[in-house]
């Protein structure tokens, strides 16, 4: 994978985020290693494959909940928007039988929309990102179960359609490593996120926000119309992971997605990323989303009861940001 | 009235004596032998020019700051001071220009914080309003004790501050600035309550740079300068030109400086009747190509208002811009940017810069879309190369363009700022307390930048609160005082011309004013 790191990041930062990375990445590494040891079943080609295939819906998710929070912002509404999308999808191809490009479509417009009106929320009414996201997180789960009539919704008519999530073309050119086309579409997510946040002035933009809002709204630039368009494509993006789950279950699940956002977050600041803004990137989240997956398979092939799995989890969560916070003092 | 005071003053000991007080801070002598003696029943005006050493040393009598040397006596005995709630206890209270209330809670709430009056461990609320009713009533001041605080006018909040220091018994109370935002009614209210406590013997310094106010309120001025004591006048007999001369009198040696004729080039910016609430009014002025116009003005003048409002960053109630000889709607920075105009502002950290950016990115902040190709790809070569450029130009010292803002000196960072307007092509420039926090030696060379600037053709207006600055570099000065333009003088003006202008109440409305008062 090519470096995510923002160019805007190098010298200092680049530095410190590349430690972070460092840390967050030996710890991946860490684990890897002591569930290997600990059991033989891990490190079996079907037990990795599981676990990427895992990863890929939370990591869609943290990698567009982490744009927003480089712009010194928090989405809360990713879990319940995911959902939403899924809906989309399933009433553009189950209820309207239109073809399945336009149902994937149809769903990530769904998500750059509501991105748009959150974006909206917060840059023109000024509503702090926590509360107009929280609203949006409720709005959507409201309007996924009255669209759907809170049945799911299942997608038997549209052949194909779990092939996004589950198949494999990656298996069909070499058979011997089937990598589930989900991840693969995680990956493409995380390489466009990756240039658009490094080399676009969207990207420097959503930096720029996070490092001095003021700033960049004295230097003249419209600083509404950028943080509205960062919300947007973090909103389509999240309309991606809405068909990832849709077609890993072959169902639009209404009651699913709160949880998500936090599973999401989770990962970001594992990752490395800030929660005040201005730092942060797309392997770091990446690397935080896979943490949190190896860490649940693991206890899993170790027998540790689901209960404790979150417990630890929390534990990681805690221990990477106080890590974090020891290096900035050492600074 | 004040005469007799002063007489009866004279006979008594004093409340505060401070003598030979020194006091340094890292690279700056903020106090160097100062005296200053405060009588039972007395007003006493503390006077001097931005970084005269005022607050240092009202601080050090509030125990904010230790003494590095000299001696405080409380009714002629020797203390020792260093704690605000060791002052709080001897009676000295401090009220300071910015509230520090809790807009959350009640008037009571706010002044029995920490002490509130309890029954078995539960807060007494009953009792806590009426200690608070009866403070209310000795300063005859008509106030519910349950109400909140963020629905009072600030001048009601400052009256609950006031009756705060009362319930600690206080003597000695400081007032900073207090009618920074009163209108003429507020102070006369005030004052009410000033001579109140002056006839039950509160002592009280009143901190302030109006001079009219100065003259009706307080009995004697203590002048400082340069962190020393230069003398005390009694109020009503000393004429203001011999306070402002005192407050001003060191000889500078400013080099007198050359002054361009540009009456002949065109104006490159023009503000007419620029008006927004008691902050700015009624404002106009204009600046030519090549010129430097400086705004000179006290804390609170209302000159950064002036620049933010024509800069777009606040909203303007009424008022015409004219930019090169058209008349442009300027509603937000983006705006001003877009016709040429940048803005410096006077926190680089806070508003200027974006700390954790690189050089590069700063200088490049607000010409992204010209360094983006129609894929809305940044073109990263592009960036560097006009990075670079003004690096060597402006000669910022960076070891590379790729170092993080944050990491510069204050010059250098502001140095960042200004290539960031110059990349934007703007050629109207407005530097908001330029060398604020940077050094003498990088002073300077802003300085010849700036004249540099100027020698380009740039239209420039420099806000300063030092003079001697205002003066090294304007080709003309306008002066402000309670958002109102009270004057321009030519750039060869003294500084009495210019602190008479800066502390003229309604100056521009009343001609006679001065004579008025005087």
């Amino acid at each position: 994978m090519t470096d995510t790191a923002a160019p805007a990041q190098k010298s200092g930062i680049r530095m410190t985020g590349a430690f972070h990375r460092l840390l967050a990445f030996s710890g991946l590494i860490a684990l890897v290693v002591v569930f290997s040891l600990a059991s033989p079943n891990f490190m079996q080609t079907q037990n990795i494959l599981a676990i990427l295939q895992a990863t890929a819906v939370n990591g869609v998710l943290a990698i567009a909940v982490t744009l927003v929070i480089i712009t010194g912002g928090i989405d809360l509404s990713v879990g319940t928007l995911m959902t939403f999308c899924a809906v989309i999808a399933g009433v553009f191809l189950t209820y309207w039988g239109l073809p399945m490009p336009i149902g994937i479509l149809g769903a990530i417009l769904a998500g750059a929309a509501s991105g748009l009106i959150s974006g909206t929320v917060v840059a023109k009414l000024k509503v702090p990102p926590f509360i107009a996201t929280l609203g949006m997180m409720l709005i959507l789960k409201g309007l996924s179960l009255v669209i759907s009539g809170t049945r799911p919704i299942y997608f038997n008519d549209t052949p194909g359609f779990n092939q996004i999530a589950l198949g494999s073309v990656v298996g069909q050119i070499i058979p011997a490593v089937p990598v589930p086309n989900g991840v693969m579409i995680l990956f493409l997510v995380a390489l466009l996120t990756a240039f658009i946040l490094g080399k676009t002035a969207l990207g420097r933009y959503t930096f720029a926000l996070g490092s001095n809002e003021e700033a960049v709204r004295l230097s003249g630039v419209n600083v509404d119309r950028w943080k509205i368009g960062v919300y947007a494509l973090s909103g389509a993006i999240v309309g991606v992971g809405g068909v990832l789950i849709a077609s890993r279950l072959n169902s639009a699940q209404p009651a699913l997605g709160q949880g998500y956002e936090l599973e999401a977050i989770a990962a970001v600041v594992i990752g490395g990323t800030s929660l005040s803004g201005g730092r942060g990137t797309v392997l770091g989240t990446l690397i935080g989303a896979l943490i949190i997956s190896v860490l649940a398979n693991g206890l899993r092939i170790l027998s540790v009861a689901q209960e404790w799995q979150t417990v630890v989890t929390g534990t990681i969560i805690i221990l990477a940001v106080y890590a974090d916070i020891l290096r900035r003092r050492k600074l | 009235m004040e005469g007799a005071t002063v007489d009866a003053a004279a006979r008594a000991v004093p409340l505060v004596q401070m003598r030979n007080i020194d006091k340094s801070f890292p690279g700056v002598r903020a106090l160097s032998q100062a005296q200053f003696e405060l009588m039972p029943g007395e007003v006493h005006a503390l006077m001097g020019e931005n970084g005269a050493g005022k607050s240092t040393l009202m601080k050090v009598l509030s125990g904010v700051y230790d003494r590095d040397a000299g001696e405080v006596l409380l009714d002629g005995k020797a203390v020792e001071i260093t704690s605000p709630r060791q002052a709080q206890d001897a009676g000295i209270s401090i009220i300071h220009q910015e509230l520090a209330l809790m807009r959350d809670l009640t008037a009571a709430q706010n002044i029995f914080i920490g002490r509130e009056p309890r029954r078995f461990g539960i807060l007494d609320e009953r009792q806590l309003n009426r200690d608070t009713a009866a403070i209310f009533k000795s300063m005859n001041l008509n106030l519910e004790p349950t109400v909140l605080v963020e629905t009072l006018t600030i001048a009601k909040q400052q009256m609950v501050e006031i009756a705060k220091a009362l319930s600690y018994r206080s003597r000695v109370l400081i007032m900073d600035e207090p009618t920074a935002a009163l209108n003429d009614a507020e102070i006369a209210e005030l004052f009410a309550i000033i001579n109140r406590l002056k006839a039950e013997g509160v002592g009280i310094v009143y901190i302030s740079h109006k001079m009219d106010e100065i003259k009706r309120i307080s009995d004697r001025v203590t002048v400082m300068r340069d962190g020393e004591y230069v003398g005390t006048v009694p109020a009503a007999e000393t004429p203001i030109e011999t306070i402002i001369s005192m407050m001003v009198g060191r000889t500078l040696n400013t080099e007198a400086h050359a002054i361009p004729d540009t009456s002949g080039q065109p104006v490159a910016l023009e503000v007419k009747g620029l008006n927004r609430g008691r902050e700015i009014r009624d404002v106009s002025f204009s600046v030519r190509q090549g010129e430097i116009l400086g705004f000179a003005g006290l804390m609170g003048a209302g000159r950064t208002e002036v620049a933010r409002a024509i800069f777009g960053a606040d909203r303007k109630e009424s008022g015409e811009i004219w930019v090169h000889g058209e008349r442009v709607g300027i509603t937000a920075p983006r705006d001003a940017v877009s016709k040429g105009i940048g803005y410096l502002s006077e926190d680089r950290k806070l508003f200027g810069l974006a700390t954790g950016m690189d050089v590069r990115n700063n200088i490049a902040l607000a010409s992204l879309e010209r360094f983006t190709n129609p894929a809305g790809v940044l073109d990263e070569a592009g960036m560097e190369k006009s990075a670079r450029d003004y690096i060597r130009q402006l000669a910022i010292k960076t070891p590379s363009d790729t170092q993080e803002a944050r990491l510069l000196s204050g010059g250098n960072q502001q140095k960042v700022v200004i290539a960031k307007w110059l990349l934007r092509d703007c050629d109207i420039l407005i530097f908001d307390e330029p060398t604020r926090g940077i050094d003498v030696g990088a002073k300077s060379e802003i300085y010849k930048l700036l004249n540099n600037l100027a020698a380009q053709g740039k239209a420039i207006i420099v806000i300063s609160s030092e003079l001697p600055e205002i003066l090294r570099l304007s080709h003309r000065i306008a002066v402000m005082c309670e958002g109102r333009l009270t004057g321009i003088l030519p750039g060869d003006a003294s500084q009495e011309e210019i602190m008479r202008l800066a502390t003229m109440r309604e100056a521009a409305m009343r001609p006679d004013a001065e004579r008025k008062i005087a």
